[in-house]
């Protein structure tokens, strides 16, 4: 079964259709790459799916967890919360926490989850420990074992990110998705960033990357979308999207990315 | 003039009347600083009619002088506790109010005070709340947090660090409008000062007054900077 699964999803932002009924599937293992103009709903997809937006109808499966069928139940938050730790996401803005220096703007989460665990009075130390030490590792993984006592306002962009990553991933989520993540970064920064998701990609994390990127993305996926005007104008392999687009629209994109 | 028997007598007059002052400082700050984080909830409710309740409510504090306050919520309760007196066939409630009586000064000040500093204070918070981005507050669901685990763990303590400036400048406020509380005979420091233009013709002990305002309020100052400074550690 797909670890990922969207069916025929929809949704509108008043009279605007972002989504016009975008389906796909992702395996265990695979990343996805969207790529697509600006305002052709690839941050909306996201979005939904991690629960940020509410789509207006249609499918999404994560993991086997239905997170959503086209109408609005009545649920606890914590049903809904539940779903939201099997999916993780990193912002294009990092989004990271000021006033925690790197070390707790990785482990506060994890944390706070810890808190409930029944045996969190009984072993109390050794959960901390044992938190604090996976996102050391986490944060060695991404380069930043020198700046755990760093604040965010000390950092680039590149090291911001590769920690909001590394926070992303303290929670093993399932499936982790990245709304493009070097988007927001001078292009000397990008090349970090990249390096440390192609390393996930090669420890068969599941990915799903929003990108511009067109040779990463190239590189990196082992499926790729084109959307266009809140449809998939294209999908399929990099090397079937990158290099033999059939459609028009896919063919005039991409040529926009090459000398 | 500045004798010493005269000396002995008004010093510790105005001592009581600046630990008068200083209550009513305190107590209103404890209560209208929490009171004011529950009104600031409500204006900024997705519930209509509680978010109208409350901004109508801070409308009408804001809109109105504090003395009108504090003259409203003294005399308030025993005029109408009369005129329910006076009422043919009462019902059950204007029985009941009937049975009101006038209130005591000094809670009458710490009611309105608090209640007038809370709807200044709860502006504040909003203002402060409102200005986080959304992007932390979707940080902290994308990672599994609670909203009351986003409010308390994440979003409070930058709110904090941007409402210490506007909060100082209305808590040195409060310090020099705990002298409106004379209007309903409470014995505060300028009272304790101005008995002795009446009992002995002296006008200095008033203006000395205005001594004991500036201490505390230049020991405020260096205190709020204390707490800037501190949470200065990081930027937003």
């Amino acid at each position: 079964m797909s670890i990922l699964e969207v069916k025929d999803l929809k949704k509108s932002f008043g009279k605007t259709e972002v989504l016009k009924g975008v389906s796909f599937n992702l395996e265990e293992g695979e990343v996805l790459s969207i790529i697509g103009s600006s305002g052709s709903g690839k941050t909306t997809i996201l979005r939904c799916i991690n629960q940020l937006e509410t789509a207006d109808s249609g499918y999404i499966n994560v993991a086997g967890n239905v997170f959503f069928d086209g109408g609005i139940k009545k649920e606890s938050a914590s049903e809904k919360r539940k779903r939201q730790l099997l999916v993780g996401l990193v912002f294009q803005d990092f989004h990271l926490f000021p006033q925690y220096n790197v070390l707790d703007n990785v482990t506060l989460a994890a944390k706070l989850l810890a808190k409930e665990r029944a045996d969190y009075k009984h072993n109390k130390k050794q959960i901390i420990a044992e938190i604090e030490e996976k996102a050391k590792v986490l944060l060695a993984k991404v380069g930043l074992s020198e700046k755990l006592s760093n604040y965010p306002c000390e950092l680039s962009g590149g090291q911001k990110q590769r920690v909001s990553i590394a926070r992303a991933l303290i929670m093993e989520p399932k499936v982790l998705f990245f709304d493009e993540p070097t988007s927001a970064l001078d292009p000397e920064l990008t090349g970090e960033i990249l390096k440390v998701i192609k390393g996930l990609a090669e420890d068969n994390v599941t990915m799903v990357i929003v990108t511009h990127e067109m040779s990463f993305a190239k590189a990196v996926s082992s499926k790729v979308i084109f959307m266009d005007n809140g449809v998939i104008e294209e999908a399929g392999t990099p090397e079937e999207v990158f290099d033999n687009p059939k459609s028009e629209r896919t063919k005039a994109f991409i040529s926009k990315f090459e000398d | 003039m500045f004798e010493r028997e005269i000396l002995e007598t008004v010093i510790p007059r105005l001592a009581d009347g600046f630990i008068v002052t200083l209550e009513i400082f305190f107590l209103t700050l404890l209560i209208s600083l929490p009171a004011g984080l529950i009104i600031s909830f409500g204006s900024m409710s997705k519930f209509k009619p509680l978010k109208l309740a409350t901004k109508t409510l801070v409308a009408v504090i804001r809109g109105t002088p504090l003395v009108l306050q504090l003259i409203v919520i003294f005399y308030g309760p025993g005029l109408l506790a009369s005129w329910a007196q006076s009422v043919e066939n009462p019902n059950f409630l204007i029985e009941w109010i009937a049975t009101w009586h006038v209130m005591d000064r000094f809670v009458a000040v710490i009611a309105s005070f608090s209640l007038n500093y809370a709807c200044y204070f709860s502006e504040i918070y909003r203002g402060g709340i409102e200005s986080i981005s959304k992007g932390q507050y979707e940080a902290c669901q994308v990672l599994g947090m609670t909203k009351t685990q986003a409010f308390f763990k994440v979003v409070l303590m930058q709110v904090v660090k941007r409402i210490i400036p506007p909060m100082s400048n209305e808590i040195i406020t409060l310090v020099k409008d705990t002298s409106l509380a004379r209007v309903i005979s409470i014995y505060e420091l300028i009272w304790a000062g101005e008995v002795f233009i009446k009992l002995n013709g002296l006008l200095w002990p008033l203006l000395a007054t205005g001594i004991f305002y500036l201490a505390f309020n230049g020991l405020l100052t260096v205190v709020f900077g204390k707490i800037e400074n501190k949470l200065n550690y990081y930027k937003t």
